[in-house]
């Protein structure tokens, strides 16, 4: 067991925990914030994205990184900022408003890590191109939304469009192309 | 806001801020970790378990193996084959065989290794033909007959006949490869007992109430004592639908130790759980009359079970049944064999069952078309079946809005001044598909409504729902509240929904067969329409003061129930229920690919997706669930599959190697919705989850025909692939002109 000082969300917590503690785990177990998620625990899915940036800069929140693969006791002179901390006094963040607005959030779960790294992005760039984007997202995996409506937000949150409001077509009742009537016939059941 | 409306996600804050529960956010003092031990031969007999030194490991506090919990469980009644713990045999590469529950998870990790499993190998299937072959190789006795787990065999008309009378013919085989679903979120469950003895349950899955059952008969509880509650779930798409080892594990473990258990797979665990995509090999014969329309089609089908039963006698079935719209067959056969083999079960993922016959048929289809001259869409919209109109197996299609889908895809993607002009490795393909809007019969056969919904108005105005349903990212509990504030006229923001808790919440049989929206918005309308018309009796300015007034003439709280009751529907033969729905989705696909003919390397440029989901409740979920389903169809196309060795070990199971696509990696996807309002759906609407899937992979296979002439018959379409079959056409080429 180490004591480790940990700099999350603009408080200072102190945590004992054994060597090997990654990042994630003294978040979520250690810390409570549970926010950031494990899909893979080896550095592929990038649900677990915090942003770091080194202790007393200020500004930007600085860049994403993995908490599955980045030991605790090695980003004690980080500070970090979890999805629990994207949100200011102000309230949410506009990419986590905008998120919700876009239909982004489908089981939401890759996206604690997906919003974080569109934040770094926004930050540095606050009026991305597509490619861009995708660029900055390539390390967050997403199964549900096919990262369509992901992008929607992160442009509506960078002030560069509204969200999507296509309206439903609607189809005429249409008779069988064929007149011939269907007929069922079982030969083998 | 209410029906029909672009209404935000009512839980969209809770995921976007991190407040959001999921299962492995859940934790209680006391509460132990358990890792299941799981098996290296994908064939073994056991010949004796040993955990005595394990648990001797400081800080393991129980250990569990197969014989406490000896009954056989499964989804389907009819097929109970699996076993939370094996006691006789392993099945594959990765078969739980013990449990070991300690005080934190690294602990239970050690302990594992100190289990001692005595195996006798035995040979191991690993491909349908050699279950086929070696019928005394018996990987699952639950079998009847060798290692089938279902053969099917139906025809509808004279098949032979009208293939012999046909103008053109496509016969080939097809290839398609298993893939898995892999949510993000790892199956994970928590289980805790009180000091009476009832057992609560937080668990990842689609399944509560089945879940529920099968956890009541394996652990010999009451029913009554058992309850199940879905958190908010981090993705499924089909994976998490059955009953899954880890469920009952941390349950007969909360048991035995009175301490809450937690189980949490990892990644490499979530690969065994599988019950993904079955690998299909399909013997295809699509015959055309001279005018285009479809006289015949034939199928022989080959599917690659994997281990256990799970909804495998329905796949079988669901390989054949839901071929036959969005197009008049004339007449049709097939013959379906899902085979036992030693490797991770397959299962329902997105699409069930109806994805590999699809890609199949719709490149036949195009194959038999070009024979007579036609065009790809022309052949489609002559073969269209119509609306109010029972296919050629006995379902009934009421609303159908494909041909619409065909003209948007068609408008949006040029198709008429851009196919064929695009010069060498750039092209268009065209697939259409349809899908079940949920199955007319319930898992287990009962009388009952599948889905319930109940409704309580308060006096303040808040509005209350207590669905079973399980949202699973597809967004039922707000379309709850959307069909609250049409019915009621209440604020859609003044709704809660407590859902998919089996204590509280009426039963609703899943988050599967896309029946959801169709059967839990029916229910919801109900109960909402009884209590509207009180509050209309009532009078009031407010909503609030309706309820008030309301509240007073009934004497009682006001509340109503409302129910989805299964219709009987389907065909007049044995298995003529299965593949039977209420009402079907239609959609259609035009895909366009660019090929570098050197390297075979190709890219989907975009895919433009029209789906009839009969009424978009919710437009910004249905287009969401519209680019889900292409972006998956898409992946499969591109990159994914289970690829195993020669011992039946699955290669690299984690999410670097079981390669799924990036934000680099996804085409462009533009969804649109048409709406068909089906005379029996909630508002008309019907399903988009699955059916979108569809068509995505035929629609690709036949653009990279368009592009560069070839066709490609084998899953996924690997550069490697492409580049052999280039090589091919380039020497028939070459041979024609020699």
């Amino acid at each position: 067991m180490q004591l480790l000082h940990l700099f999350v969300n603009g408080e200072e917590h102190a945590v004992a925990a054994p060597g090997q503690r990654t990042l994630l785990e003294a978040l979520r177990y250690d810390l409570m914030l549970t926010g950031s998620k494990q899909g893979c625990d080896k550095g592929d899915c990038g649900a677990c994205t915090v942003l770091v940036r080194p202790r007393g800069d200020s500004g930007f929140r600085g860049e994403p990184i993995l908490a599955c693969i980045t030991l605790a006791a090695d980003a004690q002179d980080l500070e970090i900022t979890t999805i629990e901390g994207l949100a200011g006094p102000l309230g949410l963040d506009p990419i986590q408003r905008a998120f919700a607005d876009c239909g982004a959030l489908q089981c939401g779960f890759c996206q604690p890590g997906m919003m974080l790294s569109a934040r770094a992005l926004l930050d540095k760039c606050d009026k991305p191109t597509l490619p861009q984007i995708q660029e900055a997202l390539s390390g967050n995996l997403c199964r549900c939304t096919g990262y369509t409506k992901i992008y929607e937000a992160v442009e509506v949150a960078a002030g560069l469009r509204t969200p999507s409001s296509r309206a439903p077509v609607q189809s005429e009742r249409a008779a069988a192309s064929d007149s011939k009537a269907q007929t069922v016939t079982e030969i083998v059941p | 806001m209410s029906v029909g409306d672009r209404f935000p996600k009512i839980d969209g804050v809770a995921k976007a801020d991190g407040s959001g529960i999921y299962a492995d956010d859940i934790s209680f003092p006391r509460m132990l970790h358990a890792k299941l031990l799981r098996s290296p031969h994908a064939h073994a007999r056991i010949r004796g378990i040993d955990v005595s030194e394990a648990l001797k490991l400081p800080g393991v506090i129980a250990a569990l193996t197969g014989d406490e919990l000896p009954l056989k469980y499964g989804v389907i009644p009819w097929t109970q084959d699996e076993q939370a713990l094996a006691t006789e045999k392993v099945r594959f590469v990765g078969d739980e065989v013990a449990c070991i529950a300690a005080l934190d998870e690294r602990t239970a990790e050690d302990a594992l290794k100190l289990i001692r499993v005595e195996y006798e190998v035995l040979p191991a299937v690993l491909s349908p033909e050699e279950a086929l072959a070696h019928p005394e190789i018996k990987v699952n006795e639950k079998a009847k007959v060798g290692n089938i787990t279902k053969h099917v065999n139906l025809q509808f008309g004279d098949v032979d006949r009208a293939v012999a009378g046909a103008a053109a013919i496509a016969h080939e085989t097809y290839a398609y490869a298993g893939s898995t679903h892999a949510p993000i979120e790892p199956h994970c469950a928590v289980a805790r007992v009180d000091a009476d003895g009832n057992l609560t349950i937080w668990s990842s899955t689609q399944i509560p109430h089945y879940l529920h059952r099968e956890l009541s008969r394996v652990l010999g509880l009451s029913p009554a004592k058992v309850r199940v509650i879905q958190p908010l779930l981090g993705g499924a798409f089909g994976g998490k639908s059955d009953p899954f080892s880890l469920e009952f594990c941390v349950a007969k473990l909360a048991l035995k130790t009175g301490r809450p258990v937690k189980i949490l797979f990892t990644r490499e665990e979530v690969f065994y759980a599988h019950r993904g995509r079955h690998p299909m090999k399909m013997d295809v014969t699509v015959a055309l009359e001279s005018d285009g329309r479809i006289a015949a089609v034939d199928n022989k089908i080959l599917i690659d079970g994997g281990a256990y039963a799970s909804f495998g006698m329905i796949t079988a079935y669901y390989a054949g049944q839901l071929l036959t719209g969005p197009y008049r067959f004339g007449t049709y056969r097939f013959d379906s064999y899902r085979m036992y083999t030693n490797k991770p079960p397959c299962g329902p993922k997105r699409g069930h069952g109806s994805v590999q016959p699809r890609f199949a048929f719709e490149v036949a289809l195009d194959e038999a078309a070009e024979k007579l001259g036609l065009d790809p869409i022309e052949v489609r919209r002559r073969n269209f079946i119509g609306e109010e109109v029972d296919t050629v197996n006995g379902q009934r299609i009421t609303s159908n809005g494909f041909l619409k889908c065909l003209d948007l895809v068609e408008q949006a993607s040029g198709w008429r001044e851009r196919r064929g002009k695009l010069g060498p490795g750039r092209g268009l393909g065209v697939a259409g598909s349809m899908y079940i809007s949920g199955t007319a019969y319930p898992v287990y056969p009962n009388e009952m409504p599948q889905s319930g919904v109940l409704v309580k108005l308060d006096r303040s105005g808040r509005v209350a729902i207590f669905s079973g349903a399980s949202d699973i990212g597809q967004g039922i509990n707000t379309l709850l509240c959307q069909i609250a504030a049409q019915e009621l006229g209440c604020d859609p923001r003044h709704v809660t929904v407590v859902a998919a808790d089996t204590d509280l919440t009426p039963v609703d049989l899943g988050a599967y067969s896309s029946r959801v929206t169709f059967m839990v918005g029916l229910a919801a309308q109900e109960a909402c329409e009884k209590l509207a018309a009180k509050l209309q009796a009532a009078g009031g300015a407010t909503f609030a003061e309706a309820c008030q007034k309301a509240e007073a003439i009934e004497g009682a709280p006001l509340a109503a129930s409302g129910g989805y009751r299964t219709q009987k529907l389907g065909g007049g033969y044995r298995g003529g229920t299965i593949g039977a729905s209420p009402a079907y989705s239609f959609t259609a696909h035009v895909a366009e690919v660019s090929v570098d003919e050197e390297t075979g390397i190709w890219k989907v440029e975009r895919i433009w997706a029209a789906h009839d989901c009969g009424k978009a409740l919710n437009p910004t979920l249905v287009e969401g669930q519209i680019e889900g389903s292409v972006y998956m169809g898409a992946a499969e196309a591109q990159m994914e599959e289970m690829v195993y060795n020669e011992k039946g070990l699955l290669f690299g199971p984690s999410l670097l190697d079981y390669r799924i696509p990036t934000s680099m990696d996804t085409p462009d996807l533009q969804a649109m919705i048409v709406e068909s309002n089906d005379p029996n759906g909630p508002y008309g609407a019907k399903e988009a989850g699955e059916g979108p899937l569809h068509a995505a992979i035929p629609a690709i296979a036949n653009a990279l025909y368009d592009a560069c002439g070839i066709r490609i018959r084998e899953l996924p379409f690997y550069p490697q692939r492409v580049l052999k079959l280039l090589r091919e056409r380039g020497r028939k080429e070459e041979e024609r002109v020699a």
